[in-house]
């Protein structure tokens, strides 16, 4: 994408510099407006969104959370400013701004919260989704390796925002299975 | 008589009063336009010193520079005077001076509401600034997200100054919106088919459409949160049947399309200089004009790609994504259009030529980034980062900043007669261009890097320190080269020379007089037929002057101009206009007394306020009447023609039409709200409903279109030359009955602080009720000037105004009681 960008933008600079450099013989404006706004300005434009935007939904599509047998659902709750973590795998335990996940398997956040908007963001595990009062939204993330990833909230929510933070905390199987099993904290 | 004695008296029916009064009297569009550009400027100026702290506060990591609560109103504030108190009344100021010189004709359509609404601009982003200085600034970002804006979470006055003072602000982007359509419409030199058109004044049209349908959810939104904050409606709170993103909706129902309402005037700067810049004419004029028009409505589809990370369903992302990707397309045959333009002609590389190319560079960028966030899975990512900052400042300066100097480099000659002096503007250029660049530059890409807008600091163990550090050098070399424009202007104000009339060499009418233009504008308004009728015609100002135009003989104290047939531009009427009055600046007080007394929560003064502005809107009317038929007016060049005010479609009729499209909208937002309310929000059914009664539904709709029937039958026996009264006293009479129906429903609701069903419902009676004594107190006024010999077959004008009103009653009070009553009787 960041390629195409810049060979855009070259194009299009390229053009309107040799506006000022070219010397060129008169044409008509019929002729003109073929060129430039049927051809450039319609057909390139269009051609060039239509790739992009099916690029766009066959990636969306790919992220869309699909049933999974192995599925872990866990809960986010945000508030100003901090976030509770629930675990259906472990009911009635909670974790304040730390995450236990398993790794190597797809986990869906239902984010909600109880005062103003947030948004649920850990940039290396997927792209961001909002806790809104009243609303339950649900999020896919996976994580492909056992560690510790760094999550934040995204969306502007009062004085404490900068520092409204949290840790996803990837467990392998025996450390997940240990977690589940109310052995470690 | 000769040039220069009909310029003196020309002059004396035309000019302001002398000295400073003349400002607060003054109703003339240059006056206005030039205030406007002013006070815009000054904004700018406020906006950019708070966009500096925010960079020094960025510089380094662990800054400990500001705190952050000071830091939220910086950035709060940042967003809002530059979106509301400087793009848009730019805009407004440019077009306000230039569009009646553009057109050939004298003044806009309503030169008194041209002052009211800077006035109204000027009182609200006062009031802004004030909360500014007392540090109470509002502090929930620009956009304003409930509930973090609501009352529970934010119950300083801070987020009421940004409601008040925007609802404030907007009056004037309405008012400046309905008088440029009509003006573009009606007001225009006769001949100027709309082909003919200057291709600025079709830009300003399309946004001037936009605004009318843009603002309006915002002004809902900004009621709703308002009256939930004073009074307790719960519009946007969970717990209670409402939902903070109907907010989000409405917002962005306005949001988006105001990019396109900044951007839509800049490109029409940008058509109207090229071609100048290019010794040529504008490259597939049609097309421009088509892509403006698919831009505006295609903006109104796009709103939710800012919601994207709001758990929309995947379907409507698909479809949204696809939209915002499909609204590219216009823009691009705009910019190669331009540049097409440049390759026909000869480009030169005069001063405003260079903010032109830095336009194509910045805004070709910002355009890009766009398209890039436009795919969801990338959106999902850079959403609510640096990288989005940096988009829309490359999309906003890059779009309206960059053409709009090089509109004020084009048209400074025109205002001030003078030829620029010292190459300052050259070396400004360069450090702007330079300074932005690298400012955004550097945003993008630690916004990659994950860092977040809005924060006010960061660790330095992020690696964020160095790039920021740039950045903020960056931006600090950019408001060098701001102050230096500014410095340029002024020089260029005060010392430079006389230049000669026209320096570009330009072919459109507003260099086709003297420079600077006198008051007048035109001493006789020219004959068009084509669509650069200066270019080939340099003898033209000499033959306006000498008054071989139309309406080439001042008459005593009359302010006179044509009203033209909107297609054809064929000569239709003689306008006569109000000339220099208070009364705007007195309306814009107590209209800001009303404004007022909601910020300090004193009550007791909101009525009086409210009575204020009908007595004064009655007196505004009322200046207008005449006692005795003034019969067909001599045009010039051998034309006679009715005065406005003698034909059923006056000016008042046309500025009626636009304010009802921007309040349809209004309502239509607000049935949405409710719809919206109904099948999204969460709490929903309320454990109470309205108790339905078939007698009041029968009762409403009744008298809502006996009502409209009645004033009917009056306008045609007032034609038919026999007393409209009998048919003007019932139509007043079921108006009082739907004033009465809708007390009932406010009356009999369930308690509005419970449910947002009841809120809305609220908000609905409130919206109806304000409405039928709105007409009832026309169709009273209208009996009045009836009784007093103010109206007759001929002088007709307020009976379609009040028609038009009456109508619009009927249509809103069928819906309401409709959506009132039905829920409750089919449950």
């Amino acid at each position: 994408m960041l390629i195409g960008a810049g060979l855009i933008l070259f194009l299009m600079a390229g053009l309107v510099i040799a506006a000022f450099r070219v010397r060129r013989p008169a044409v008509d404006d019929a002729r003109s407006e073929k060129v430039w706004i049927l051809g450039l300005g319609l057909g390139f434009s269009m051609a060039v969104l239509a790739a992009l935007l099916a690029y766009g939904l066959v990636a969306g599509e790919r992220l869309m959370p699909r049933a999974a047998a192995d599925l872990v659902r866990v809960e986010a709750e945000a508030r100003q400013w901090a976030w509770r973590f629930a675990y259906d795998d472990r009911p009635g335990y909670f974790t304040e701004n730390l995450l236990h996940i398993p790794a190597g398997r797809p986990v869906d956040v239902a984010i909600t919260s109880t005062d103003v908007v947030h948004s649920f963001w850990v940039p290396r595990l997927a792209g961001k989704l909002d806790a809104i009062p009243g609303h339950v939204n649900v999020l896919r993330i996976e994580a492909d390796a056992p560690g510790t990833y760094r999550g934040v909230t995204a969306e502007y929510n009062g004085e404490g925002y900068s520092r409204h933070v949290f840790t996803v905390e990837a467990h392998d199987a025996a450390g997940w299975a240990a977690f589940v099993a109310e052995e470690t904290p | 008589m000769n040039a220069l004695r009909r310029h003196r008296k020309l002059e004396a029916i035309w000019s302001s009063e002398p000295g400073w009064k003349g400002w607060t009297s003054s109703v003339n569009h240059s006056d206005l336009g030039r205030m406007f550009l002013f006070t815009a400027f000054f904004f700018f100026f406020v906006g950019g010193v708070l966009a500096m702290l925010i960079r020094a506060q960025l510089a380094t990591p662990d800054s400990a520079f500001v705190d952050a609560g000071a830091f939220s109103q910086f950035f709060t504030m940042h967003g809002t005077i530059m979106m509301f108190l400087f793009a848009i009344p730019a805009f407004e100021g440019l077009a306000i001076y230039l569009l009646p010189k553009m057109l050939g004709t004298r003044d806009l359509a309503f030169p008194r509401l041209t002052a009211y609404g800077y006035w109204c601009y000027a009182f609200g982003g006062s009031m802004l600034l004030v909360a500014m200085l007392f540090g109470i600034a509002p502090d929930g970002g620009w956009f304003m997200y409930p509930p973090l804006t609501g009352p529970l979470h934010s119950p300083g006055i801070n987020t009421d100054f940004w409601l008040i003072g925007i609802t404030f602000v907007e009056i004037s982007a309405i008012c400046a919106a309905v008088e440029f359509t009509v003006s573009i419409l009606k007001y225009r030199a006769p001949g100027m088919s709309l082909d003919k058109m200057p291709i600025f004044a079709w830009y300003a049209l399309v946004t001037s459409l936009m605004i009318l349908t843009g603002f309006p959810p915002l002004i809902l939104g900004s009621v709703l949160l308002e009256v939930e904050r004073a009074f307790g409606l719960p519009f946007f709170q969970a717990d209670l049947g409402g939902d903070s993103l109907l907010w989000q909706h409405l917002f962005w129902l306005f949001g988006h399309p105001e990019v396109y309402i900044i951007f839509l005037p800049a490109a029409g700067i940008i058509s109207t200089v090229i071609p100048v810049m290019a010794r040529t004419t504008l490259l597939g004029y049609g097309w421009i004009v088509a892509s403006a028009v698919a831009l505006a409505f295609l903006s109104f589809g796009l709103w939710v790609h800012h919601m994207f990370t709001t758990g929309i369903p995947h379907m409507g992302l698909a479809f949204f994504s696809a939209a915002s990707t499909l609204v590219a397309v216009p823009t691009g045959v705009q910019v190669f259009a331009w540049i097409g333009t440049l390759w026909k002609g000869r480009p030169e590389l005069h001063m405003p030529m260079l903010h032109i190319l830095g336009f194509f560079v910045t805004f070709v960028i910002g355009g890009l980034t766009g398209v890039m966030v436009a795919v969801v899975p990338f959106d999902w990512q850079a959403h609510d980062t640096a990288f989005i900052t940096a988009h829309l400042h490359y999309v906003l300066f890059g779009g309206f900043v960059f053409p709009m100097l090089a509109g004020i480099y084009y048209w400074l000659p025109l205002l001030s007669g003078r030829k620029r002096l010292f190459r300052l503007g050259e070396l400004a250029f360069a450090l702007i261009f330079v300074g932005f660049h690298g400012t955004f530059m550097a945003m993008h890409w630690v916004g990659l890097m994950g860092q977040r807008r809005r924060i006010e600091t960061y660790d330095a163990d992020t690696g964020w320190g160095v790039i920021n550090f740039i950045s903020s050098v960056s931006s600090f070399v950019m408001a060098i080269g701001l102050a230096m424009v500014l410095v340029d202007i002024i020089i260029h104000a005060f010392v430079a020379m006389r230049g000669r009339r026209n320096p570009w060499q330009a072919g459109t009418l507003e260099w086709a007089s003297m420079s600077p233009p006198p008051s007048y504008n035109f001493a006789s308004l020219p004959e068009i037929r084509n669509r650069d009728p200066f270019a080939g015609d340099p003898d033209l100002p000499n033959r306006l002057a000498k008054g071989e135009g139309y309406l080439g003989e001042p008459k005593a104290g009359r302010r006179e101009t044509l009203m033209v047939d909107i297609a054809t531009g064929r000569p239709e009427a003689v306008v006569v206009y109000p000339g220099n009055t208070r009364l705007p600046i007195l309306m814009a007080a107590v209209t800001g007394a009303f404004f007022l007394s909601i910020l300090l929560k004193l009550f007791w003064i909101t009525p009086l306020a409210l009575a204020g502005v009908a007595a004064l809107a009655l007196v505004w009317v009322w200046q207008l009447g005449s006692r005795t038929d003034q019969g067909a007016q001599d045009a010039g060049r051998g034309v006679t023609l009715p005065l406005a005010s003698e034909t059923d479609r006056s000016p008042g009729w046309w500025g009626s039409t636009f304010l009802l499209v921007a309040n349809a909208t209004f309502f239509g937002s607000l049935l949405f709200g409710y719809a919206f309310l109904w099948t999204v929000a969460p709490g929903w059914p309320p454990a109470e409903w309205l108790d339905p009664s078939w007698a009041e539904l029968g009762l409403g709709i009744g008298a809502a279109l006996v009502g409209s029937i009645a004033l009917r039958v009056g306008t045609r026996r007032n034609r038919n030359g026999t007393s409209p009264q009998l048919a003007l006293v019932p139509a007043l009479l079921a108006t009082v009955v739907t004033v009465i129906v809708f007390a009932l429903l406010l009356f009999r609701l369930p308690p509005p602080d419970g449910h947002a069903y009841a809120a809305t419902l609220f908000i609905l009676g409130a919206y109806g009720l304000a409405h039928a004594l709105l007409v009832g107190l026309m169709q009273g006024f209208l009996i009045l000037q009836v009784r007093r010999g103010f109206t007759s077959a001929r002088r007709q004008s307020g009976f379609s105004v009040v028609g038009l009103w009456s109508d619009y009653l009927c249509a809103i009070t069928v819906l309401s009681l409709l959506a009132a009553h039905l829920p409750g009787m089919a449950l």
